[in-house]
């Protein structure tokens, strides 16, 4: 579907292999950290949706998705405001 | 156009897929291994590879297209996709035919990525790794012609295929074995000693 | 009935209305004797469907995994994925204490392990389960070996047709993050016990496809103590933002860890008072934070107080002798060792903390390395917030509480000098077998 509700890169954190394509291909959302791997900051403007479409098909581990944005930002340092994933 | 034009011209876009294919292993396993090809940005190696697999196809199918039509040999349609089917010696046509069937398996998975899912995804496309020797060790069977050894060009082609890939790969396994190695006790190891020096 | 040596002893302290079979026994109780002391457990006609639920959701029962997520929302959220789907429900009881230095749940089982499958029983029946699993932990470093067989004569002493919920008891190998719940669940399918990209929680699709309730074996004891007593006992202890009896595991100073009996809102001091001078006070866990020790001194046991919440209940005093720099190097490095290694940030950033950290314990080294506190930073951000699971965000938390308390100790560190005279470490860091 191709409508202009903002979206978000996501990124598999099991598959990312740090390859880098995503951070060549969208620059001013993507940058990469040390050790190669993408720190996605913010939802992605809608000029951007194309190339971040073939971002998620070119990622040679299939580590990336794009999801609907969220509204709210979750701290997770807080776990009063992160979702429970320890055994309540 | 004339049998045995067909037949050459079979040969000859025989020869292009095999440099083509040749080219698109050299180049995922570039991808695979974070390789650079000069002058491209990473997503430009993966587009090129991309691009090449899809132009071989193009070969691939006058390859098939023009051996299937010339009078010379007898290769049905059926014995392109089904081993070991062909009346003329099944033994090298057969491992064409596989050839075959693994590049459609790549080719589509390839196509519908998103949709496959990333296990499936990956397991056929490792079936790379067969299809490549396969295909080779088709075109040596068959660029033989007579039971002698392919001669001049043919042999130094094919060899120099050979040689990169194996090349290729060779590094690309060095590679991989000192990355999998990597567990948090180890990259603590590396880290401490490089904090004492 | 004779006392049998504890390794750990029980102490009540004040509890605001206390009922006197609400504590823990001094000795474990068969089920008989459990009958005695505790009261029958309720059979399902003093407890109709929906009975339970409510009274969880009046007395504010809250996760003692870590977390601190409210039960009756988890209840309401698995019935609901289980009707919507159609599938029976599963229930795990949590008992593997994957943090190292806490031993409430330990001391839980072994006292009162009839509690723990009362509240499964009682949980499954409201959920209609068809899988009531108690998930321990294989040879547990710090409890004694024979806790599995002991659990499992205690199931054997349960009359399955009167309970109505047969429960399985499952040995899970020993790790910090296995106890989070994907995880948990994920190693008791027989997976890898690895954290996971799947999009479905485990309260949706759990063990065995099947949706899943995954408690600490604590509040599944505060369940079955509810259903007897009712909320309002419940919330006759605590705050009303922290509801509830809890346990903390108490490590004052150089003496032996113990398990105390408390509720939040109590104060902190008198917990450690045998510790003599102190410096600081881990609260929480391995994934919690320093307090330092004026605030300590006078803090409750609160959130709002401590900055953090209770966590995993673990109460920390670090001696004034002691170099609360080393023992975060310490705990941190094991932190980082029981990282799964999966997710590339974690897997690179959490060694280089540690080992940073390692020679900022250390004096000489510290001295010579001025850029070492604005590295560890820089690699807390980079590392918090990114990747399948929340150890490096608890890490992080712990490693920044540290910078904080101990910033005097730091300058003293960069110019030569350790304030403390003891280094060894003083809380647990075992040595478990690799993740892959």
């Amino acid at each position: 579907m191709r409508d202009h509700a903002p979206r978000d890169l996501a990124v598999d954190w099991a598959a990312c292999q740090g390859h880098g394509l995503c951070a060549e291909l969208l620059p001013d959302h993507v940058t990469l950290d040390d050790w190669g791997y993408p720190i996605v900051s913010g939802p992605l403007s809608a000029a951007a949706a194309k190339r971040a479409r073939r971002a998620v098909a070119d990622c040679p581990a299939l580590a990336l998705r794009l999801k609907a944005a969220e509204h709210q930002v979750t701290n997770r340092s807080n776990p009063a405001t992160a979702r429970s994933a320890h055994s309540g | 156009m004339n049998s045995a034009a067909l037949w050459y011209l079979s040969q000859g876009t025989g020869v292009v897929s095999l440099v083509l294919y040749t080219a698109v292993m050299l180049l995922g396993v570039a991808v695979a291994g974070r390789g650079r090809v000069p002058g491209l940005p990473r997503f430009g190696v993966v587009a090129l590879h991309r691009s090449i697999s899809l132009l071989s196809l193009v070969f691939l199918a006058l390859h098939i297209g023009t051996a299937i039509l010339d009078g010379y040999v007898d290769i049905s349609v059926l014995s392109t996709f089904v081993p070991f089917a062909s009346a003329y010696d099944p033994a090298w046509i057969g491992l064409g035919a596989v050839a075959v069937d693994l590049t459609i398996a790549l080719i589509v998975t390839s196509l519908l990525r998103d949709r496959v899912g990333p296990r499936l995804w990956r397991v056929v496309h490792r079936l790379a790794y067969a299809l490549w020797p396969i295909a080779v060790a088709h075109s040596i069977g068959l660029g033989s012609g007579g039971g002698e050894l392919m001669n001049g060009w043919q042999l130094w082609l094919t060899t120099a295929c050979v040689l990169a890939v194996l090349g290729a790969l060779a590094r690309r396994i060095s590679v991989e074995r000192a990355r999998s190695r990597r567990t948090p006790a180890q990259v603590l190891h590396t880290t401490r000693s490089q904090v004492r020096a | 009935m004779t006392a049998t040596a504890d390794r750990t002893e029980t102490v009540v302290i004040r509890p605001q209305q206390a009922r006197e079979n609400g504590v823990l026994p001094s000795r474990p109780l068969d089920h008989a004797e459990h009958r005695a002391y505790y009261g029958v457990l309720p059979d399902p006609d003093r407890l109709p469907l929906g009975e339970l639920a409510s009274m969880i959701g009046d007395a504010g029962v809250r996760g003692r995994g870590g977390a601190g997520f409210p039960l009756y929302r988890k209840l309401v959220s698995v019935s609901g994925a289980a009707r919507a789907r159609r599938i029976a429900p599963a229930i795990v009881a949590n008992g593997c204490e994957g943090e190292p230095a806490s031993h409430k749940d330990k001391h839980l089982l072994r006292l009162a392990p009839h509690l723990v499958l009362d509240g499964l029983v009682l949980l499954g029946r409201e959920l209609r389960a068809t899988r009531a699993v108690l998930a321990v932990e294989t040879g547990a470093p710090n409890g004694p070996g024979d806790l599995v067989r002991r659990l499992r004569e205690a199931l054997n002493e349960r009359d399955v047709r009167q309970d109505g919920v047969s429960i399985e008891l499952a040995e899970v190998p020993g790790r910090f993050i296995a106890g989070e719940s994907a995880k948990l669940v994920s190693t008791l399918d027989g997976g890898s016990g690895m954290p996971s990209h799947s999009e479905r929680p485990v309260r949706e699709r759990g063990v065995g496809g099947a949706p899943t309730l995954v408690q600490n074996v604590e509040t599944v004891v505060q369940v079955a103590l509810i259903a007897r007593y009712g909320a309002d006992w419940f919330r006759g202890y605590g705050t009303a933002a922290e509801p509830g009896p809890q346990l903390f595991t108490v490590y004052p100073g150089r003496r032996r860890p113990r398990v105390v009996h408390s509720a939040a809102g109590a104060a902190l001091a008198p917990l450690i008072a045998d510790a003599g001078p102190i410096d600081a006070v881990l609260v929480g866990g391995y994934h919690g934070s320093w307090i330092p020790a004026p605030l300590a001194r006078h803090a409750r046991l609160t959130e709002a107080d401590l900055g953090v919440p209770l966590g995993a209940g673990l109460i920390a005093a670090l001696p004034a002798d002691r170099c609360g720099l080393a023992e975060t190097a310490h705990i941190v490095r094991y932190l980082a060792l029981e990282s799964a290694g999966q997710c590339g940030p974690c897997l690179n950033g959490l060694p280089r903390i540690a080992a940073a950290l390692e020679q900022l314990a250390d004096p000489r080294q510290a001295a010579r390395d001025l850029g070492l506190i604005e590295q560890v930073e820089r690699w807390c951000g980079m590392v918090e917030g990114r990747g399948l699971c929340h150890h490096p965000d608890g890490s992080v938390r712990l490693v920044r509480s540290a910078l904080m308390t101990f910033r005097t100790e730091i300058a003293a560190h960069r110019a030569g000098v350790c304030t403390g005279g003891d280094r060894r470490p003083l809380l647990p860091a075992p040595a478990r077998e690799p993740v892959r």
